[in-house]
């Protein structure tokens, strides 16, 4: 695959694994308002993993559902952090805001694209991101500065996703290949903006910023925790099971 | 042979399949028709949203509309660029959102987010980001005195709000 194709698909994917944990949420959440945010926001996310797949396959003849739907767990270049599991709400949340709070950033600077397809799936996309990073940002506020038992909760939920956010930021020879054609962005390059902003949410928040190793990382090469398994059996059961009926 | 001016009409004339009272040409989804020289039509339109469930529905409602009117050669085409805002929706399509009791979106959508938060002005207590959708207008009663209740509501376009003065609930077509 081209360089390109690689980097889309790289996104796509954490999109796509994201939309899948969130959808996970769907008649479970804490009320019905946040059911529908949840939800909402999953589909904003899937709305962004077609897009991208769409145009990672179209470098080789895939459609966005032989993306989705029919490769094997090594054929996947998310990062980890995406695929774990939902845990409580506090953990939905802590994982939300590195996340959006990291694809705001990213799709800010990839809206600047010099490849046409991916700077409008970004502008498009970032304005969606916003919105889920104020939806996150409001709840991280509420349950950090909340009851001791949310401030508790909350301060382990941060503990339990940081060690895997160092990968979002991990820069390699694709990244810097796609970043030099000005097709594509380096995510090491705002990491510095990443924390910065996260510092100060969590600051306000009363919560304390993680000082904690990163985790070994490896999602961008196929290297994936013990979850993805698990959620690639069920996001792709029925379209592999009924391969003759099933169209998304 | 039709025009692209009269095949633009019919489409335009598409109810939205999430919002009856709305037509695509209202809502500002439509970006260009332009018919071929064989007489072949390519319709482009644009989402709301990326992930927006009603695109299928509403490329299927135009091809049904068209063949109706004895338009068969028909392509439906979906753009991202430029990104559609709700500044594209059309004062009409305003009206008759309120009439319908939904909110029309408070003010002009941002024209763009602007540089990410960097550490020269990075976050303090001042740049978290606070909803902006402040004084949203009953559809009803017309009051200002209402409250957000859902940032997301039956649709990801829409959040629900609550009329402190009429207490009756509505959705709100949120800016974006
Ligand atoms: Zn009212």
């Amino acid at each position: 695959m081209s360089a390109v194709a690689t980097y889309t698909l790289r996104l796509g994917d954490d999109a796509l694994v994201a939309a899948q944990r969130l959808a996970g949420w769907i008649s479970r959440a804490p009320e019905l308002e946040e059911d529908l945010a949840l939800a909402n926001i999953a589909l904003d996310l899937l709305g962004q993993a077609r897009s991208l797949l769409t145009y990672a396959g179209s470098f080789d003849g895939r459609s966005e559902d032989d993306l989705a739907y029919l490769r094997d767990e090594r054929e996947f270049c998310n990062v980890q952090f995406v695929e774990l599991p939902n845990g409580d709400f506090g953990m939905t949340i802590a994982r939300m805001l590195f996340f959006s709070a990291y694809q705001y950033l990213l799709y800010d600077r990839l809206s600047g694209s010099a490849d046409p397809t991916l700077a409008a799936v970004a502008a498009r996309a970032v304005k969606e991101v916003a919105y889920h990073r104020d939806h996150a940002v409001q709840w991280t506020l509420r349950l950090g500065d909340g009851t001791d038992e949310s401030h508790v909760r909350m301060q382990a939920a941060l503990e339990a996703c940081w060690p895997y956010t160092a990968e979002l930021f991990e820069s390699d020879a694709l990244t810097r290949e796609v970043a030099a054609a000005g097709v594509g962005v380096d995510p090491g390059t705002f990491s510095p903006q990443w924390a910065s902003f996260v510092d100060g949410i969590l600051k306000e928040a009363t919560l304390t910023v993680p000082v904690l190793p990163a985790r070994v990382t490896g999602g961008r090469r196929g290297i994936h925790t013990e979850h993805m398994g698990y959620l690639l059996a069920e996001m792709q059961y029925l379209r592999r099971s009924y391969p003759e009926d099933t169209e998304w | 042979m039709v025009t692209a001016e009269e095949v633009r009409e019919l489409v335009a004339a598409v109810p939205d399949p999430e919002i009856p009272v709305l037509t695509i040409g209202d809502l500002g989804v439509l970006r260009t028709v332009d018919v071929g020289d064989s007489g072949r039509v390519e319709v482009t339109i644009t989402p709301t949203y990326t992930g927006c469930p009603a695109m299928e529905a509403i490329r299927a409602d135009i091809e049904t509309s068209l063949r109706r009117h004895g338009i068969d050669d028909v392509s439906v085409r979906t753009v991202l660029a430029p990104a559609w805002t709700t500044d594209w929706m059309s004062e009409s399509g305003r009206r008759k959102l309120a009439e319908f009791g939904i909110a029309p979106p408070a003010h002009p959508a941002r024209p763009a987010l602007g540089p990410a938060p960097g550490p020269a002005q990075g976050p303090g207590p001042g740049r978290v980001p606070v909803p902006v959708e402040l004084a949203v207008r009953c559809p009803r009663c017309g009051s200002f005195d209402t409250l957000v209740v859902s940032r997301w509501g039956s649709t990801a376009c829409k959040a629900q709000y609550r009329c402190t003065a009429c207490l009756e609930p509505f959705d709100y077509f949120r800016v974006h």
